[in-house]
């Protein structure tokens, strides 16, 4: 009943810090966190974005026409730590394009529909049996190549944050799931809290963390016992064959928005602040979504690819709230009718939760790895944010700001577009959690505003990165230009030169040979200047050429033969043949004549 | 007596700061003018050559030397408001004579009309058009600038300069856009749905 009751829970030697500010919005986990995890009847059709997580766009492998079972390879895994999509369930691939994305934007993107043929029956799997054979790159291959991404919020491909974090002392499961209405963590915790461990052993083994820390918010009794109950398990069985002194806990934290964002579990879990643009593995840390970590284990065991993942599906639109194993590519439309949807008017179906969650335009959308949450709430429930009132400088943003910036400061800088003091005020340090705009008077939209600086922040970085690129291209083809030029023109003095020392070995020859008087006729000092003999050259073929025409034109009957000068056979054997073709035609046309 | 010492004194020690200004002037000469490096650093690099010179560079020079700033379309408004900030001149809105600013854009080919003249590629001054003879261009839409230079000369126009798609991982929140919503109830939703298929 009492905090002091729920926190008896920890053992004596962990000690708990806290982060500042925090908020306690109204839980309402109730309806969704009660039943088990549903399984909802299969969609007719899925269409699966190729990329549902941070990285590079993969290759697609399959072609429209082609039949697919349950867990075959969609796109390719991928450059650059990118992962690949996998059939949800069995049936055909329909069409390969654009589809509308599960995206605040609601912008459209590349992917696959696939129509189910409800049999959902299984491709081949290939499990990683006695993963502590193989090698960790291999191990890390292989989660890649089962396409595991964080299932916590932002989608980071698991395989390459374990991989980039080396040297961890301590491995966190992160089970807080601190925001409101969503549940989907607490229900996996206390269903198959024997596979999270498992999972979580698994990454251990690849980070050579000493400890693996299970942080699970207080108002999660059910799941803290279930966690409990599998580590006792784990204790007798996996870590009496792996001999190691490896700390393996749960921690209960107490109950506070947003307990479960990264740096703040940090620092609630060991005191230590994760630096500005750093990463929480810069202190030795490595943080995982409990979600990831069953994810894991079932790629590694079962060889299952990230097929689906446990959705919370509520609000009090929804009829029957529940969690479901949802398999990725289902549309929420289709999820929604399962659960009896009953939308008022202007109804608004959010993903994610209420504090950090996206509105969707359209229910066309399907769910992607990192859906963890369908929030469809009356407008009594969650009221839209009334109109926008002037800030007046209360402070009760800054109070509760987790990471300790100035949102009203913030605010004023966002609103005058002036990104440099946005940087000097630690714009990129703000978690976009919400508290702030939750517990403003003025009802302003505070993290709309940050979002759209930090975007246009991101968007100058990227173009100043693209000037710097083309700046560069340029001037290197400047200096291309320029060097061919330069080459050009040597080239030019060279064969100038070259014929210099032709000509002049040339004039040197007759004299060599014979010392009597040279064979051309040209005079002496002609011969000297090379342009001088040139020119005579030209004026002697000129004079040949008209003596030529003045012949042709006395007798144009026998020019053809007799006209020509010998010496150029070439010629007299084309004026012949104009002479052969005229002949030809006159008769023809004597012929046609007569 | 004592004026011939006071001009003596001074003379001596005007030549004395003479001599180590010359000196400075000497040792700590500076290569080329930082300034342009600077403004360089401020246009968008398009090197489209809109502004009258060959390039970023030399607009970037031309500034320096006293030229205008608002003679850049492709950096529009926030460019010029930018350089007067950092040369401390009042701006002045962007000089139509130059061309208006414009959504970003990126040249592409339509492959099957070109004939392999290599002239776009002449044209390019970032070197983002792949193609040799006789052999179908294409451009390296990350590398382009969207100069617009590649256009003029194509002999069949078979360039377009298109508007850059817009991306969700380049999306800037939009906070001035009318909310979408879907206000047809799920029946007719799905029934329009049904029909568009």
């Amino acid at each position: 009943m009492s905090a002091v009751q729920k926190y008896s829970g920890n053992d004596a030697d962990i000690r708990l810090w806290s982060f500042p500010g925090g908020i306690h919005p109204p839980e309402r986990k109730a309806p969704a966190n009660q039943a088990p995890i549903q399984r909802l009847a299969l969609a007719d059709e899925f269409i699966i974005p190729l990329r549902q997580h941070i990285g590079a766009l993969s290759e697609v492998q399959v072609a429209v026409g082609d039949h697919v079972l349950k867990g075959d390879l969609l796109s390719a895994p991928g450059i650059e730590h990118g992962l690949p999509v996998h059939a949800p369930t069995s049936g055909e691939i329909i069409e390969i394009g654009e589809f509308p994305l599960n995206h605040p934007s609601g912008l459209s993107g590349p992917g696959i529909r696939l129509r189910s043929d409800h049999l959902d029956s299984w491709g081949e799997r290939k499990p990683l049996a006695d993963y502590q054979q193989h090698n960790h790159l291999e191990v890390l291959e292989h989660l890649q190549h089962m396409g595991i991404a964080g299932l916590g919020g932002a989608g980071f491909p698991t395989a390459r944050k374990v991989a980039s974090a080396q040297g961890i002392d301590c491995l966190i499961i992160n089970g807080a799931e601190c925001e409101p209405y969503i549940a989907a963590d607490d229900r996996l915790m206390r269903e198959h809290a024997d596979e999270i461990v498992r999972g979580s052993l698994i990454l251990q083994w690849l980070t050579h963390a000493k400890s693996i820390l299970i942080a699970i918010e207080d108002n999660k009794p059910e799941a803290i016992a279930a966690m409990r109950n599998a580590l006792a398990q784990a204790n007798e069985n996996t870590l009496a064959t792996q001999a190691s002194e490896l700390a393996l806990k749960v921690v209960v934290i107490p109950t506070k928005y947003p307990s479960g964002g990264e740096r703040q579990l940090t620092q609630i879990l060991t005191g230590k602040q994760v630096p500005a643009n750093g990463l929480p593995a810069d202190i030795g840390i490595l943080m995982h979504n409990t979600g990831t970590a069953w994810a894991v284990c079932r790629a590694i065991d079962h060889g299952e690819p990230l097929l689906e993942r446990v959705v919370t599906l509520t609000g009090e639109a929804i009829r029957r709230p529940c969690t479901a194993w949802v398999p990725l590519g289902t549309p929420v439309q289709h999820l929604l009718e399962q659960v009896d949807f009953q939308p008022e008017a202007q109804q608004r179906v959010i993903i994610g939760g209420p504090m950090m969650g996206f509105t969707l335009p359209h229910l066309q959308v399907p769910v992607i790895k990192t859906t963890n949450c369908v929030l469809a709430p009356t407008r009594k429930e969650l009221p839209p944010a009334g109109p926008e009132m002037p800030c007046i400088r209360c402070g009760a943003c800054a109070d509760v700001c987790p990471a300790s910036l100035l949102p009203q400061q913030l605010y004023w800088l966002a609103n005058a577009n002036d990104y440099d003091g946005l940087k000097a005020h630690h714009l990129a340090d703000c978690i976009e959690c919400g508290a702030c705009a939750y517990v403003c008077p003025s009802e302003i939209p505070l993290v709309q505003y940050y979002r759209q600086a930090k975007a246009e922040m991101r968007e100058q970085a990227i173009e100043h990165h693209k000037a710097e690129i083309a700046r560069q291209r340029f001037e290197a083809r400047q200096a291309r230009l320029e060097r061919e030029k330069q080459e050009r023109l040597e080239r030019h003095a060279q064969a100038a030169k070259a014929r210099e020392e032709a000509l002049a070995a040339r004039k040197q020859q007759p004299q060599a040979s014979d010392d009597g008087a040279p064979r051309t006729p040209a005079k002496p000092d002609a011969n000297t200047d090379p342009v001088a003999s040139a020119v005579a050259r030209a004026k002697a073929r000129k004079a040949e050429r008209e003596a030529a025409r003045a012949e042709s034109k006395e007798s144009p009957a026998e020019s053809a033969t007799e006209a020509a000068p010998p010496e150029d056979p070439k010629k007299a054997a084309v004026a012949a043949a104009i002479a052969r073709a005229k002949a030809r035609k006159a008769a023809k046309q004597k012929d046609e004549d007569s | 007596m004592s004026w011939i010492i006071g001009i003596i004194a001074l003379s001596v020690l005007a030549l004395v700061a003479g001599l180590i200004l010359g000196f400075a002037a000497i040792r700590f000469r500076v290569e080329g003018d930082p300034i342009v490096e600077q403004i360089d650093q401020i246009l968008p690099q398009t090197q489209c050559g809109q502004c009258g010179y060959p390039g970023c560079r030399p607009y970037a020079q031309a500034i320096a030397d006293g030229d205008e700033l608002n003679k850049c379309p492709p950096g529009g408004q926030a460019t010029i408001d930018r350089l007067a900030d950092l040369l401390g001149r009042e701006a002045k809105p962007l000089d139509a004579a130059h061309g208006a600013e414009d959504v970003k854009k990126v040249a592409v080919i339509r492959e099957d009309e070109c004939i392999g003249c290599t002239k776009c590629i002449q044209a390019c001054p970032v070197d983002a058009i792949m193609g040799a003879t006789r052999q179908m261009h294409t451009v390296i839409a990350d590398e382009c600038t969207g100069c617009d230079l590649c256009v003029e000369p194509c002999p069949v126009d078979c360039i377009d300069m298109l508007p850059l798609p817009s991306k969700p991982e380049r999306w800037t929140w939009n906070l001035e856009q009318i909310p979408v919503q879907n206000i047809t109830d799920a029946a007719t939703a799905q029934q329009s749905q049904g029909g568009e298929r």
